[in-house]
């Protein structure tokens, strides 16, 4: 318990103004990227960080390796084909724009970020030779060594270089203030974005952001349904802090969102169920394509898409025979036949073939540059493994040449969940967009996690930049407008009142975000019916209502996490009036009805929502609004493709 | 009175450690706290919101001054090879 004084001055309710011409929120990944394209283009560019972007976000600490880099010289698929495998993977319930815009522009932000001083390439020829390897090029792939469209990189470098990149090209940049709220035209919902309200994570001082675009560039939500009070910060997969802020925002403001019915059984990292994620014993991702053997030694044996056992650790890494390509990682759960790639044998079928329990990760066996590759690179460069993993671990003893590393539940995952311990995983809903990654607000952009359907780094990297170029071209056309005083008043009224309560009486943001979670896991769980939806609607209002006024922070630091905390709550409401909106299961979506109706009208369609004057709007679209994919992306961005050639 | 944390994330060696706060500048969570005290470790006042990513201990410039470590129930266990084969045998 810290029973010092706050070390900080206290600044509630002083007021900082800052123009801009694009205002960037968030300093992740997509963040960073988006920052770096406006202010190339010639922009006034600011950027507002909760945390610190030098390591901030999801992909702050590192990253091991960049999807759908299609059109890396080595590359044997389009972007194109990449692009309508991930659709087709999820029956079309997926972010066809983005993707394209990965697929199509990945491969150049990592040209970027390789200028920038990130290190993409072995230039240290530490794995000449080895069948991952292009020595002309020295670029490293990962899955498929045939087609060559997943890179090896060392993520570890990325974040610290597009720092530094933003400050050489005179970004603004603002950390520690937390993003609390949108402004729109006149205050009104729906209208233009003209900026933001933010906090001060450590001073409480309030700050106005004006400016002529916006760029949401947020997580997507977290600690819905999973949450611990003592260790709030082993809840989920992403950050701590970044728990959905620019969803609730921009409900609240009016902005349209599509798939947020969607949610799976949490896949990693809750407390008390998940071992530290790529640390325990696993053959998916970083792991890939790492021995499982059984506690006796029996090697568990891979197995093609066809069933055919793979009996060359070779086979692991090339299609099936008749197969164009195979898909792994991020967005890739249970893929389909076309793109399914090797796998070891169902946990099902081991036990049934008299495997004994618990299973171990083996590096032992594998050719030296694989494991070297393994261990020591993409665990070492993936996230959150550098210093927990590779070095703790090192240290403690780990030989990856000796050792077995232990598995826990019955996969990849290293857990067993309960089905209504649920997470907003495998490309998960979010903002809905246009070509331009254009919210339905004029002004206001997205990119990255905040976007539908967002899966990893190259598409978080991928969008923030292509926001941002599109994000500065709609700042060069439009006039700065005026922030609404009565608009930032509300807000200020709002941030501020928990600090008014009495701690002694009042509720904290643990106990609030803890009761929000078991009410999700009661009434939106995994299987949903109308009756308990609505009455999951009312308990949250109650929260809204009742409980809201009632809480309480002690200092800056706390208010955040109580702010981030009534974000959830909206995030909540909009995942169950999602729900209610989806009458019928669909399979993609993990949607699951137990009253569902007999229509199918909606099967291929998304379900976009907003809110409007506490209304709830609803309209469906197409799954494949976007239409053909090259022929739109070359329409939008001429511009981009004539610079790129020059 | 004072309580036990449920996780001790990050430890100290305030011998090595020269306070210059680079931890608690890069925590994107923001765990740290200064200490009162010039040139000490800062305080770790949030320690279960650590989300263990590790960046505190990338940043710091003296090797060993600072250590992350994942709670008890998040360490794996690892064996070596041979050992699990005789011990499978038996």
């Amino acid at each position: 318990m810290y029973d010092n004084a706050w070390p900080y001055p206290l600044e509630y309710d002083r007021e900082e103004i800052i123009n801009a011409d694009v205002l960037v929120l968030g300093g992740g990944v997509a963040g960073c990227m988006a920052a770096i394209a406006a202010a190339r283009a010639g922009q006034k560019v600011l950027l507002v960080e909760k945390g610190a972007t030098k390591r901030s976000g999801a992909g702050g600490s590192g990253c091991d390796h960049w999807e759908s880099a299609a059109t890396n010289p080595c590359s044997k698929v389009t972007p194109e084909e990449l692009t309508q495998a991930m659709l087709h993977d999820n029956d079309g319930f997926n972010n066809g724009i983005s993707h394209y815009i990965e697929c199509r522009e990945g491969y150049d932000r990592l040209l970027d970020i390789e200028k920038m001083g990130g290190k993409i390439r072995d230039t240290e020829d530490e794995f000449v030779g080895a069948d991952f390897r292009d020595d002309e090029t020295k670029l490293m792939f990962a899955y498929d060594y045939e087609n060559k469209f997943t890179l090896r990189i060392w993520g570890t470098t990325f974040k610290p270089a597009m720092h530094k990149e933003l400050r050489r090209l005179g970004v603004q940049i603002l950390d520690r203030v937390m993003v609390t709220s949108l402004l729109t035209e006149k205050g009104a919902q729906g209208g233009r974005c003209v900026g933001a309200t933010g906090i001060h994570t450590r001073t409480g001082k309030f700050y106005i952001f004006n400016a002529k675009s916006s760029i949401i560039c947020m997580s997507r939500p977290a600690r819905v349904w999973l949450f611990s009070a003592e260790l709030p910060g082993l809840c989920e997969f992403r950050p701590t802090q970044c728990i959905g802020d620019g969803h609730a925002m921009g409900w609240r403001a009016g902005a349209e969102f599509t798939m947020m019915e969607k949610s799976v059984r949490a896949e990693f990292s809750a407390s008390g169920r998940s071992y530290p994620p790529y640390g325990a014993g696993n053959n998916h991702n970083t792991w890939y394509a790492a021995s499982i053997i059984d506690s006796r030694g029996k090697e568990i044996p891979y197995a093609d898409r066809d069933g055919n056992i793979l009996n060359d650790v070779k086979d692991r890494f090339r299609p099936a025979k008749g197969q164009k390509f195979f898909m792994k990682g991020g967005g890739i759960d249970f893929p389909k036949y076309e793109i399914e790639g090797p796998e070891t044998l169902s946990f099902s079928k081991m036990m049934e073939e008299g495997y004994k329990l618990p299973f171990y990760a083996d590096l032992t066996t594998l050719p030296e540059e694989e494991r070297r590759v393994i261990w020591g690179m993409m665990v070492g460069q993936e996230g959150k493994t550098n210093v927990p993993i590779y070095r703790n671990y090192t240290k403690e003893g780990f030989d990856p040449a000796k050792h077995v590393l232990q598995c826990y539940g019955t996969g990849w995952t290293s857990a067993s969940f309960l089905p209504q311990e649920r997470q907003l995983f495998g490309l998960p809903g979010g903002f809905f967009n246009d070509w331009t990654l254009s919210t339905n607000i004029q002004g206001l952009y997205v990119a990255g996690d905040a976007l539908y359907a967002s899966d990893c780094y190259g598409h978080a990297a991928a969008t923030g930049y292509y926001a941002g170029r599109h994000a500065a071209k709609y700042a060069l056309s439009n006039d700065l407008l005026q922030w609404d005083r009565q608009q930032v008043d509300k807000e200020k009224v709002r941030v501020y009142a928990p600090l008014k309560n009495d701690p002694h009486s009042s509720i904290g943001w643990k106990e609030l975000n803890m009761a929000i979670a078991k009410t999700m896991q009661n009434y939106c769980g995994e299987v949903k019916y109308d009756d308990l939806l609505k009455v999951g609607l009312v308990r949250l209002k109650e929260y809204e209502e009742n409980i809201i006024p009632q809480t309480f922070a002690y200092n800056p630091h706390e208010l955040v996490r109580l702010l981030e905390v009534f974000d959830i709550l909206t995030v909540s409401q909009i995942i169950i009036e999602a729900s209610l909106a989806r009458k019928i299961s669909v399979d993609a979506l993990y949607f699951k009805r137990g009253d569902a109706i007999e229509d199918e009208s909606s099967k291929d369609k998304l379900i976009v929502i907003k809110q409007h004057e506490g209304e709830i709007i609803k309209r469906e679209v197409s799954v494949d609004f976007f239409g053909d994919l090259k022929e739109n992306y070359e329409k939008y961005n001429q511009d981009y493709i004539r610079g790129d050639r020059s | 009175m004072k309580e036990m944390p449920a996780a001790n994330p990050i430890i100290f060696d305030k011998s090595k450690c020269i306070g210059c706060n680079r931890c608690m500048e890069i925590c994107q969570v923001d765990i740290f706290l200064p200490n009162p005290e010039k040139g000490k470790p800062p305080i770790v006042a949030y320690p279960g919101e650590c989300w263990y990513c590790g960046c505190c201990v990338m940043e710091c410039p003296v090797e060993g001054a600072i250590e992350l470590q994942h709670p008890l129930m998040n360490r794996v266990h690892w064996i070596e090879k041979r050992l699990l084969i005789e011990q499978g045998n038996e």
